[in-house]
């Protein structure tokens, strides 16, 4: 092996990029610098586990984003697991009842940190058309969400897009402040658990009010369009 | 629309006035509603055997009971005995291939009815069922439980006085129900056996099922089962939307194969205004539903066959499937939530290449179920697991009230399609498989089976596809062109009193049913003569399989008890709505 053709070989050792933004080039050096944060998430972004929390329709689609003609693995995030000890990532996939509710969020708190939740389908993102007298009105009175994935069912392409912006979410380090903000609050208040209290989270939910007659309204989430235009309130 | 009146079609009624004079009365139905008798409350149980017994009668098996809260009809409907609530219950004879509805009316200070749980087995969820959201109580009822909503829930949902959008908290201790098969036989077992929770999350369990063991060892000596973790409330829904509104509720009772809960509820609803179809609707609703047909089977068995380890099969059966969506997404624009089905017809005409489109996935599909048949249905390892497990008896498939492939396994030939065709369903050529074994196996090659018969009546379909509109030209029900909306003013106020006030279903009453994938899916439909359904109650084919299961594994091991659960083909949209 000649002396000039060695020198165009990587060297053993050698690390080529990815490298963060902004970080002086290492071509042709046999180390990398990078922000450990960036590498991090990095590694987190392509490597999700998901977990589906699937109960309704839209799990069947979930289903079909897994398997062999959408494949997910091409995204780094076919590794199914049904235990949320393996799982870092939660996609809601389905309509999310009141009876329903303390497991899904059993579920969650099972999860080890760092976790994500994508919210799949009208249904998790806010009750869709079912506003009704047992079904939650958006797993964000429960969960913290991520990325919503609207529509009923999303199709596949629109699932995978939401798991590429979810990756650049992680990426871009902007979800770890999210998180701080929405602090969750024990899901037992008071005495009687029929009394009108939020339940699940600070603020965020007031499933039990008394109502007026005909559709209730919904105070609290009154900056939030897509939660009060459901269908019967624009009657 | 032609108006007949309405008049007793119930054919043992001379028996009947002999038996209970006075006490139970064969009533008036209208068009194409099944035959009608009603019953004194106090009576009910005598009735009950009477019906099931008798040579004349013979109704063994019970499809659903429904309940209504008449409070809010309109005056003039108002019934005359001032009762509040009405059950009514829907029997089916496998022996005389017949249908009854026998009603019994509850006053409100006292709604309470005889249990006919020790008549027919299959009526304990349905009270429950019955009592949870509507308040009826019945006696002697062997476990009068909440059984949809949760436990911190107040107050009964389908009443007409419950506001629609009042929700109740519902935490942790109101879904554990510490007494959920804790039942046993004697002390020592007591000590010896262990209780075992198994869903809601539980892969096996697709998220929504719920069932709680004791077991012995690996053997399970009692089992109970839960379900409503899906209850999303689309009866109360359905009453507060215009008939053709419900269309896209329909598809997600049973989302595995929404074609046909939505023909099912347009025929219902066609059925009551007496509104024909033109021929090419009914046979794309036939061709389309085959393929729904086959592609609940498919994934039935797919989803099945990789609870109990067979992962290879899976991604053959979901290609066919993803064929069958590209289909279905060329006709209706979605894949799975079609809502295809319009009242008077269909939303559009189909693609046109649909004949050779529909032809070349036949192809597809077939080669694909050859190949999963030829994995699978000779493999030893499926064999152990499916041969001799999860055993039904015929006589058991019917008091639980078992119907579709599940019945047929336990070598009772109903089909709906045969029984009581619909739709020319008389015209096509196929056969309805039947295997005598009544085990996880024939339940399994049950399905195989039929997704070749299917494919043949789709084939006869193809061949024979009229042409012509897909829409009745009935402008009462379906919109008019809009050549005619622009240009004649009569066209303009079909279609404004389309848009503004829904279609005008006349009062009265039906139960009509379809061979749904998972066996008779009924619709009881109650119109008050304005443009929404007063009440509507699914009879989901699922309901009374799940309600089995508990009964079904106790005996078996706990891996038995998933390949069961899989082959029930459980689908909570349509068990819990
Ligand atoms: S969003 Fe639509 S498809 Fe998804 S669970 Fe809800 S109803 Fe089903």
């Amino acid at each position: 092996m000649s002396d000039s053709k060695s020198a165009r070989l990587p060297v053993a050792g050698q690390v080529v990029p990815p490298l963060g933004p902004g970080m002086p080039s290492t071509a042709g050096a046999d180390f990398l610098t990078t922000k450990l944060d960036w590498l991090v998430q990095w590694a987190h972004s392509n490597s999700l586990w998901p977990i589906p929390f699937g109960t309704a329709c839209c799990a069947i689609e979930f289903m079909s984003v897994v398997s062999s003609h959408y494949d997910l693995s091409r995204f780094g995030a076919e590794v199914v697991r049904f235990s949320p000890r393996q799982a870092d990532l939660m996609i809601v996939a389905g309509t999310i009842t009141d009876k329903q509710a303390p497991v899904l969020r059993k579920i969650y708190d099972q999860m080890m940190e760092p976790k994500w939740v994508i919210s799949m389908g009208v249904c998790a993102c806010t009750g869709g058309f079912y506003r009704a007298y047992h079904v939650v009105q958006g797993i964000d009175e429960i969960v913290p969400v991520d990325v919503y994935v609207a529509g009923c069912p999303p199709t596949p392409e629109n699932l995978m897009l939401g798991i590429i912006q979810l990756q650049k979410k992680i990426q871009s380090g902007e979800l770890a402040r999210h998180r701080e903000a929405k602090t969750l609050v024990p899901i037992r208040v008071g005495e009687d658990p029929r009394i009108s209290i939020p339940a699940y989270s600070t603020g965020v939910m007031a499933p039990h009010r008394p109502g007026p007659p005909g559709f209730p309204e919904i105070p609290e989430r009154a900056e939030d369009p897509v939660a009060t235009g459901g269908p019967e309130k624009r009657r | 629309m032609s108006t007949d009146a309405p008049v007793s079609t119930v054919s043992f009624a001379p028996v009947l006035e002999r038996k209970f004079a006075g006490r139970a009365r064969p009533e008036a139905s209208g068009r194409g509603d099944v035959p009608t008798i009603s019953v004194d409350p106090a009576s009910l149980h005598d009735v009950a055997l009477f019906l099931r017994d008798d040579p004349s009668t013979r109704f063994d098996l019970l499809l659903d009971v429904a309940s209504i809260d008449r409070s809010k009809l309109p005056a003039e409907q108002l019934p005359r005995d001032g009762k509040r609530f009405q059950a009514s219950y829907i029997l089916y004879s496998t022996r005389r291939n017949e249908h009854l509805r026998v009603k019994a009316a509850v006053p409100e200070a006292r709604p309470s009815l005889p249990s006919l749980v020790d008549v027919w087995p299959a009526a304990n969820w349905f009270e429950r069922e019955a009592w949870d959201l509507m308040g009826i109580d019945f006696e002697n009822h062997p476990n009068q439980k909440r059984l949809l909503t949760h436990n911190g829930f107040v107050g009964h949902a389908l009443r007409k006085d419950y506001e629609a959008g009042q929700r109740w908290l519902c935490t942790e201790e109101d879904i554990l129900q510490t007494d959920l098969a804790s039942k046993t036989e004697t002390a020592e077992d007591a000590f010896e056996t262990m209780t075992l929770n198994f869903g809601p999350s539980h892969p096996a369990t697709h998220g929504t099922l719920r069932a709680v063991f004791r077991l012995d060892g690996e053997t399970i000596v009692a089992a109970e089962g839960e379900c409503g973790y899906l209850h999303r409330c689309f009866e109360k829904m359905s009453e507060s939307h215009t008939y053709s509104q419900v269309i896209p509720y329909t598809d997600r009772l049973n989302y595995c194969s929404p074609m046909i809960n939505g023909n099912g509820y347009a025929r219902a609803v066609e059925q009551m205004l007496g509104v024909e179809i033109p021929p090419r609707a009914r046979a794309v609703r036939v061709i389309l539903s085959e393929f729904s047909r086959i592609m609940d089977h498919l994934v039935c068995i797919a989803a099945n066959l990789v609870d109990i380890g067979a992962l290879t099969n899976f991604w053959f059966l979901f290609q066919a499937r993803e064929e069958i969506y590209g289909l279905l997404e060329a006709c209706c624009g979605a894949r799975l939530t079609s809502s295809y089905a319009r009242i008077g017809g269909l939303s559009n005409d189909v693609p046109e290449n649909f004949v050779e489109w529909s032809r070349r996935l036949l192809v597809e599909v077939k080669k694909q179920v050859d190949e999963v048949d030829r994995l699978v249905s000779r493999n030893g390892i499926a064999m152990k697991r499916l041969r001799g497990t999860g055993l039904v008896t015929k006589e058991n498939a019917i008091a639980w009230g078992f119907t579709g492939p599940c019945l047929r396994a336990s070598g009772v030939p109903y089909d709906l399609r045969k029984d009581k065709p619909y739709d020319g369903y008389e015209t096509y050529d196929f056969d309805i498989p039947v295997m005598n074994d009544g085990d996880n196996y024939s339940r399994y090659y049950v399905r195989m089976e039929e997704m070749r018969q299917s494919a043949r009546i789709i084939e006869q379909g193809l061949s024979r596809l009229p042409s012509g509109p897909v829409n009745s030209d009935d402008y009462r029900v379906v919109l008019p062109p809009k050549e005619m909306v622009y240009n004649e003013m009569e066209g303009l106020i079909y279609h404004f009193k389309l848009v503004f006030e829904g279609i005008q279903v006349p009062a009265g009453e039906i139960y009509s049913s379809t061979e749904g994938a998972n066996g008779e899916l009924g619709y009881s439909i109650v119109s008050d003569g304005s443009g929404r359904p007063y009440r509507i109650k699914v009879r989901p084919p699922c309901f009374p399989l799940f309600a089995a299961f508990e009964k079904m594994v106790v005996g078996g091991m706990v891996s038995d008890a998933v390949a069961t659960l899989g082959l029930l083909n459980i689908i909570a949209g349509e068990l819990d709505r």
